[in-house]
């Protein structure tokens, strides 16, 4: 393996030439969500008609070099393939067509005739197929054009969603393994930890802790047996970051894996993925196959002395997993519970060797650090945070998907530029309707209106009592209940909870129980203050990450929507009619026959109205006992 | 009747140590060792973590200890078609537990029972399955469903119910 750096320029330069030989690519989308859209049916009708049509069609490259064939010149072969997450999930399935570089969204079976007709045989884009703005009714070619994409800074997503996650060799031909090679040839395991230090990479999966300092501290650990972790286990709620870049990039995760083996001398790496992700687990096991068969994991890679080889292990569905000292503990086939720190993996981790564990958006974002050096990485962001970050953008919000901004971008140009805006219930734009973003999953908390101009990044969001989590940004509008939303971050971290430390376990559970108080209109003021000073304890009280900050999402509810809060409390009322127990019943107009039987039967007379006509419920005066809508004959009152 | 389910047994028994083999009887790999179990019987039955605690040389406490920790692992059977809402954030803002609510009504299941009685459908919540540009989703086995409304999950449903009445004859 003298000659990998010759094998890799060859693999790159045939491959190159090779995409030359067809005249058309056409790329479909087959990340997890253009793949529940149907994107598979798709891609088997586009390669059975393309062919009926008489062009000859390839799924993987096959006529690698430059062919001196003459049908070449014609150029009608086609190549077909398919890509991971591109990141527009909400107009899903997509197809791209190069070298136009037309995008069609929302394509369906159907129209494969017609893309056949139009574009492949006449150069033509389908238009009905092209994006149209909600906002303007614009309509927009490609993805240069589309401002969903052309508001962002792609570049750990770059491949992702553009290449073939299946072929390695594609992979390579954009540089690809090229940071490996000079990590393992050209630099000392110093260097390179030296290089990631200096370019201030912070872990992507939460905690923003500097990558290289973590690097550098196992590095100077002593020890025969070292070993290199990728999390990922993206158990959060409303994230799909670290899934999308498995799918769709597996090779920068295991290339930053090597780098990350290099610089703090392992042998051997794993893989944690949850097992809710069927077909990341599947891309990267082909991955790693596939870069083992090529010489670049096993024994003297590069032709060095050095030795570096990965397992991939499934999580079995804990969130706690998550947390770095329960998923080693869950590689060692024990239950996933955490540790106290120190020591830290980088001293004692798994198997109580020196271990690294980064996250998948970490480790992807390594090779891309090695290659184009510090500096130039450092131009994006912020100076505390450089780079990049994906969010995973979701909720009321019409453009819904996968994004990646440059750190420091604020929330409204997050929310409302990229995300081209707020929906209503009825999915309506409406900006006006925005209540509140919820930022960092069940660690996290919500921002409102007033923080939509603070910088996304590590520092400032902790300062505005949020966190950038791993990255899931979930949009809400003035029809959500805040108290529903902290009940149900609550009722997950309570349900995720390993038991280990009492008050995270007993702790969670009372705050869900005084949280269904208040839902339920029976609380009191008494109730504010206990779920107050038990989210306190709570946070000070428990080992892990879980538990620290599982009070989150209802401390900064309450502070930012106490108004909220007390009119459950005191009002008895849910200002957005959200929480049942708490709604007042309203009476259909054109159901209401007048017959004042409702009237008649209600405890507290707080229903008016004349014989024969329709009656209305005083809001002010109900005590919400249900008595009306049992008596209701013509099931007028819901 | 016996008879034969002794031969069911024993046949799966040879699948346990195939596994087991295929992990070098490394108690480390207790975690993949069950997935795999589990996936052959659906469930994880009481004798067979027993065996596999012998076979690793440990306790079977331990072994149970560990698949009661993980939610994916049960101990009951499981419906022919797991069904799993997603109830991650994005899903529940966008009303995940209506599509639950007419699931439970379309199969005639509530909370306490989450299999059918013919064994062709289970019914599970889960936290997220990172789809969250489609919700509200819901996964069939590993088929992925999104943009549902309650009529629709029901029309899968229906669906899955009409292949599985033609096949039955």
């Amino acid at each position: 393996m003298n000659n990998t750096m010759n094998t890799l320029q060859d693999i790159k330069q045939n491959f190159k030439q090779g995409l030359d030989n067809y005249g058309r690519r056409i790329i479909v989308c087959a990340g997890t969500g253009c793949v529940s859209s149907g994107s598979l049916d798709i891609h088997k009708k586009l390669q059975k008609k393309i062919e009926e049509n008489g062009y000859e069609v390839d799924l993987k490259l096959r006529k690698e070099g430059v062919e001196t064939d003459s049908e070449v010149e014609e150029n009608d072969n086609v190549i077909l393939s398919k890509s991971g997450c591109q990141g527009f999930c909400q107009m899903g399935p997509l197809v791209e067509i190069q070298p136009e570089g037309y995008l069609y969204t929302r394509v369906e079976v159907d129209d494969v005739d017609k893309i056949i007709e139009r574009t492949i045989k006449n150069d033509e884009p389908v238009e009905e197929l092209l994006f149209t703005s909600r906002a303007d009714g614009e309509k927009y070619k490609g993805r240069d054009e589309i401002p969903f994409y052309e508001l962002q800074s792609r570049s750990v997503l770059k491949k992702c969603g553009s290449i073939d996650p299946e072929d390695i060799r594609e992979y390579i031909s954009l540089n690809g393994y090229e940071a490996a090679e000079q990590a393992y040839t050209k630099m000392s395991p110093k260097e390179v930890c030296e290089v990631v230090e200096e370019a201030n990479l912070r872990g992507r999966g939460g905690g923003g802790f500097p990558a290289g300092v973590k690097w550098n501290l196992t590095r100077k650990e002593e020890g025969d047996k070292k070993y290199v972790i990728c999390n990922g286990d993206e158990g959060d709620p409303g994230a799909f970051m670290d899934r999308s870049v498995l799918e769709g990039t597996p090779h920068s995760v295991i290339e930053g894996m090597m780098i990350a083996a290099r610089a703090i001398g392992a042998d051997e790496g794993y893989i944690y993925v949850r097992m809710e992700y069927p077909l990341a687990v599947k891309r990267v096991r082909k991955a790693v196959e596939d870069a083992r068969e090529m010489g670049l994991l096993g024994e003297n890679i590069f032709g060095t002395e050095h030795s570096f080889d990965i397992n991939i292990m499934e999580g079995a569905g804990a969130f706690v997993c998550g947390e770095e000292t329960a998923l080693m503990n869950s590689v060692e086939g024990k239950r996933g519970m955490p540790e106290p720190k120190p020591p830290y993996p980088a001293q004692q981790g798994l198997f109580g060797k020196p271990t690294n564990i980064n996250n998948v958006e970490t480790l992807a974002t390594v090779p891309m650090i090695i290659e184009q050096g510090a500096e130039k990485y450092k131009e994006i962001g912020t100076e505390d945070s450089p780079g990049t970050k994906t969010f995973a953008l979701t909720g009321h919000v019409v453009n819904t998907g996968l994004i990646e901004v440059p750190l420091g971008t604020t929330l409204r140009e997050i929310i409302f530029d990229i995300g081209g805006g707020v929906t209503d219930a009825k999915g309506n734009i409406d900006n006006d309707n925005f209540k509140a973003v919820q930022i960092g999953g069940p660690s996290g908390g919500c921002l409102t209106r007033k923080h939509l101009d603070i910088p996304v990044d590590f520092d400032s969001l902790i300062e505005a009592g949020a966190m950038v989590g791993s990255g899931g940004l979930v949009v809400m509008n003035q029809d959500t209940c805040m108290i529903q939303v902290a009940k149900f971050f609550m009722k997950f971290t309570q349900e995720e909870s390993c038991g280990k430390c009492v008050l995270c376990r007993e702790g969670t559970k009372q705050m869900l129980n005084l949280l269904n108080k208040i839902t339920e209109g029976k609380a009191d003021q008494n109730t504010l203050t206990k779920l107050e000073k038990l989210g306190q304890a709570v946070k000070k009280g428990s080992l892990c990450g879980l538990g620290k900050t599982a009070p989150n999402p209802v401390l900064s509810t309450m502070d930012l929507f106490e108004e909220e809060y007390r009119a459950h409390v005191e009002d008895n009322t849910c200002p957005v009619n959200e929480c049942d127990a708490l709604s007042v019943p309203e009476i259909d107009p054109e159901e209401c026959k007048g017959c004042t039987i409702c009237a008649k039967e209600c405890p507290v007379d707080a229903i008016e109205g004349e014989p024969q006509e329709v009656h209305r419920i005083i809001a002010e005066d109900c005590i919400n006992c249900g008595t009306c809508i049992e008596a209701c004959k013509f099931n007028a009152i819901s | 009747m016996t008879q034969e389910k002794d031969v069911k047994t024993m046949r799966s028994f040879q699948k346990v140590w195939d596994v087991l083999e295929e992990h070098e009887h490394d108690k480390a790999q207790l975690v993949p060792i069950l997935q795999k179990v589990q996936n052959e019987y659906s469930y994880l039955p009481e004798e067979v973590m027993n065996y596999i605690a012998t076979s690793l040389d440990i306790p079977p406490a331990r072994v149970f200890g560990v698949a009661s920790f993980y939610s994916h692992f049960v101990f009951e059977p499981k419906g022919k078609y797991v069904i799993k809402i997603c109830d991650g954030t994005a899903c529940h803002v966008k009303g995940s537990m209506d599509l639950y609510d007419a699931l439970q009504d379309e199969l005639g299941l509530s909370d306490d029972e989450i299999t059918t009685q013919d064994m062709l459908f289970t019914l599970e919540t889960v936290s997220c399955l990172g789809a969250c540009g489609l919700a509200p989703v819901m996964m069939v086995n590993d088929d992925v469903h999104g943009n549902l409304t309650s009529d629709k999950a029901r029309e899968v449903i229906q669906e899955i119910k009409t292949k599985e009445g033609e096949d039955d004859e």
